[in-house]
């Protein structure tokens, strides 16, 4: 059941993300709670795997609406992602009604009658119709409000933020030949990036901006708590320590909270009740998505076993 | 407290952070909602609403500590300080009983300013600080250099004036009194002295580090100290992202609005011509190809090291770059730079072709020899050097048959026009032969250049 009466409070965002396994830093939970007051899109960046779309998967989830999503790519346009004329049926309709325009158009005496009586028809191919609504302009039709993902807006055209930001700022799309549409409820906004390039001011202007780093030891854990129950307590807090561990490194890729949450998937398959040296050598490739990284690691190993494992002694 | 969050504004501002009026109106607006009450929740709000990116939000991360771990201005308290002349040791009963073992003695006849010391009331004292750094607009201090002068029209604004009386007519009546209000004063001075530092720190740590940087961007790079080498080398990271921001963009891309006719009705010969399919034209771009030959002798050496910097740094932006040093004979030096970091890359490029007399002819004759194919109709290629050849034969047609190879032949020089053809400078000859010669002495010039050549490929 849709909820679209703001929450009221952050600790209300807080437990409510919570609710669905999203477990939000205060920070998260704040901008959330944020967009929602002052209508704003949050624009989130960070690392690969931190939980930037489950952060808009969650919310969805969480007030019970829609998630729309717009993956985006590099050459993405407005044909993709806001409307398109539907081209074919536009044309096969012609065809079909060639003889009926025969029957429409025989009454008429003259040239001129015929236009005149064409045009009585008005703009029947270029109507509601025959729009073929795209993500954007299908957020906007949601009588019950919605998610909107876009997902990776760093690896669309720097064209496509221009052609956002009516729909950031205002909620509502021109297409020229209809008109303007607006939001029958102004949906929930979240614009994700992966910093590979740097976004327009303009779009940045318009939006909150949210950063998620990798996230602290305790709230790590608790969101692997979260993810995957199966897991001894002595086990996660030694795994996430590891993790921490291994984010200290000069790897080319840091292993994530998706990755933390896979490698704790995979000690309870087999059934490991402690980290141990050769555990983490068969299932390093989990954590570690580079063969160099492997390499870097592999020899720190026990070290950092041992220095997880003490951590969990003492808090 | 909107006047608080217009001053955070302006120090934020001051941080490097660009607040935009919108973005303001937005933090107050989101303020409104959260309240004051809670630090972090405010600090929060404040990272989510004004700062854009995540050095930003560093910055406004310490400028927001910085900012609320100073004494707000009471305005009641000022209004009191200046009313009840006299009567304030009466107001201050607590702070009173710490002075008045001396303070007692001759409250009379001493100024406010000297009151406030003697009774050591430290909660008055840097309320009065705070008053009078606003009376100075302290808020407006930008550079290092205006520190003096906040510091005096602080001190002016206390009343320092009266003080200064009556220590001069205390060493008279009460030499003991006088010394004390000495060290008070003293002591006052290091105080104010702090507050105008973290002010500095607070509103003008930008406009700092916007001058340093200009006054380096245009310093000649062949005679900056060896301090000022980091810096430098910040400077050129910076202009590399800026390059790479304003180039890096797609190489295909659909061109709505033109159709391939060709392509559409291949596309649609299934359906009998009508055209259920199209197809629109594609522009196809060329990333920028380059071959840069760097002269590593003396004078020359330290803008090749910052020009290579450059163009190695520019990976998003070019697609192939290969760079050659010579000195006396010519090598290729592209995997030494992409695998060491720049400081070693320089040494052992010095080390192996560094410190010759420079021969031109000869290093031209090297790279006919050896890498004459890398040269496409595609490629730019970059001469960074003074022209200086020792008299040696110059070899200009090499270079001219390089120009004839290439897309765009470039000469940088950090000379300037004026000494070109004076002297050994071949200058004149080579010029002949090249689509574009430009003086590339600083940070600035290098940067244009660079933009220039990448330009032409957009």
């Amino acid at each position: 059941m849709a909820d679209t009466r703001p929450t009221a409070s952050i600790e209300a965002v807080e437990s409510g993300l919570a609710a669905q396994g999203y477990i939000a830093s205060r920070q998260i939970a704040t901008a959330v709670y944020l967009s929602q007051q002052i209508e704003k899109p949050i624009l989130v960046e960070g690392p690969a795997g931190v939980g930037k779309t489950e952060l808009a998967k969650a919310i969805a989830a969480w007030r019970g609406m829609k998630m729309i999503r717009l993956q985006c790519y590099e050459g993405l346009d407005e044909a993709k992602a806001l409307y398109e004329w539907k081209y074919a049926k536009q044309l096969l309709y012609t065809q079909i009604l060639k003889d009926k325009l025969g029957e429409v158009l025989g009454g008429a005496q003259s040239l001129a009658a015929a236009l005149d009586q064409l045009h009585t028809f008005g703009d029947v191919f270029f109507s509601k119709e025959f729009v073929e609504p795209r993500p954007l302009l299908q957020a906007l039709e949601q009588p019950a409000g919605c998610v909107l993902l876009i997902d990776e807006i760093d690896k669309s055209d720097a064209e496509f933020e221009s052609l956002l930001l009516e729909i950031l700022s205002d909620f509502q799309v021109t297409i020229p030949e209809l008109g303007t549409v607006s939001a029958v409820a102004p949906p929930t906004v979240i614009l994700t990036s992966n910093s590979e390039r740097d976004l327009g001011d303009a779009l940045k202007r318009r939006c909150l901006h949210l950063h998620i780093g990798f996230p602290e030891q305790k709230l790590e854990e608790r969101i692997v708590e979260s993810r995957v129950p199966g897991i001894s307590q002595t086990l996660r807090k030694q795994m996430v320590g590891f993790i921490h561990e291994i984010r200290s490194l000069d790897l080319k890729k840091l292993p994530s909270v998706s990755e933390a949450i896979d490698w704790a998937r995979v000690l309870v398959l087999l059934q490991a009740g402690e980290l141990d040296t050769e555990i983490v050598k068969d299932t390093l490739n989990v954590l570690l998505k580079y063969e160099a990284d492997i390499e870097a690691a592999t020899p720190q190993i026990s070290s950092f076993i041992a220095k997880a494992s003490r951590q969990g002694v003492f808090s | 407290m909107r006047e608080n969050l217009h001053r955070f504004f302006r120090a934020a501002r001051g941080a490097g952070v660009r607040v935009s009026p919108a973005e303001s109106i937005d933090a107050m607006r989101a303020v409104a909602q959260v309240g004051f009450n809670d630090r972090d929740i405010l600090r929060d709000t404040f990272l989510l609403t004004l700062a854009k990116t995540q050095d930003e939000k560093r910055a406004l991360g310490e400028c927001f500590d910085l900012f609320f771990s100073q004494p707000e201005p009471q305005q009641e308290n000022a209004e009191q300080n200046k009313t009840d002349d006299n009567s304030e040791s009466g107001a201050n009963p607590s702070a009173d009983e710490h002075g008045d073992t001396a303070g007692g003695a001759a409250d009379a006849d001493v100024g406010p300013l000297a009151q406030m010391l003697l009774s050591q009331d430290r909660s008055a004292i840097s309320t009065a600080i705070a008053n009078a750094s606003g009376a100075a607009s302290l808020p407006d201090i930008r550079y290092f250099t205006q520190r003096g002068i906040f510091q005096t029209r602080i001190l002016d604004a206390m009343g320092i004036q009266r003080l200064r009386d009556d220590i001069d007519e205390q060493t008279t009546r009460n030499p003991a009194l006088a010394e004390r209000l000495q060290e008070a004063l003293n002591g006052l001075r290091g105080t104010v002295r702090d507050a105008v530092s973290q002010a500095l720190l607070l509103y003008g740590r930008e406009e700092a580090e916007n001058l340093r940087n200009e006054i380096l961007r245009n310093a000649p790079l062949a005679r900056i100290e060896p301090r000022q080498v980091e810096q430098m080398r910040t400077l050129i990271r910076q202009i590399a992202r800026r390059l790479r921001e304003r180039y890096s963009k797609p190489r295909k891309r659909q061109r709505r609005g033109h159709l391939d006719v060709r392509r559409t009705l291949r596309r649609n010969a299934a359906w009998g011509g009508v055209p259920f399919l199209t197809a629109w034209k594609r522009k196809h771009r060329d990333r920028p190809k380059i071959v840069a030959l760097c002269d590593v002798s003396g004078s020359v050496a330290r803008v090749s090291d910052f020009f290579l910097l450059l163009i190695h740094s520019l990976h998003e932006v070019v697609d192939d770059v290969r760079s050659f040093a010579f000195s006396g004979h010519l090598i290729e030096v592209s995997d030494i730079l992409e695998s060491n970091s720049p400081e070693e890359a320089m040494k052992e490029i010095m080390s192996k072709v560094g410190f010759g007399s420079s021969d031109y002819g000869n290093s031209f004759a090297d790279f006919e020899d050896n890498w004459m194919s890398a040269i496409t109709p595609q490629t730019t290629v970059i001469v960074l050097g003074d022209a200086r050849s020792n008299n040696l034969d110059p070899r200009a047609d090499i270079l001219r048959r390089i120009g004839e190879r290439s897309k765009r032949l470039v000469w940088l020089n950090p000379e300037g026009r004026m000494v070109w053809g004076f002297g050994d400078s071949e200058m004149p000859r080579y010029a002949t032969f090249c689509t574009v010669v430009r003086q590339c002495a600083t940070a600035q010039q290098l940067e244009r250049a660079v933009s220039d050549i990448v330009a032409t490929y957009q």
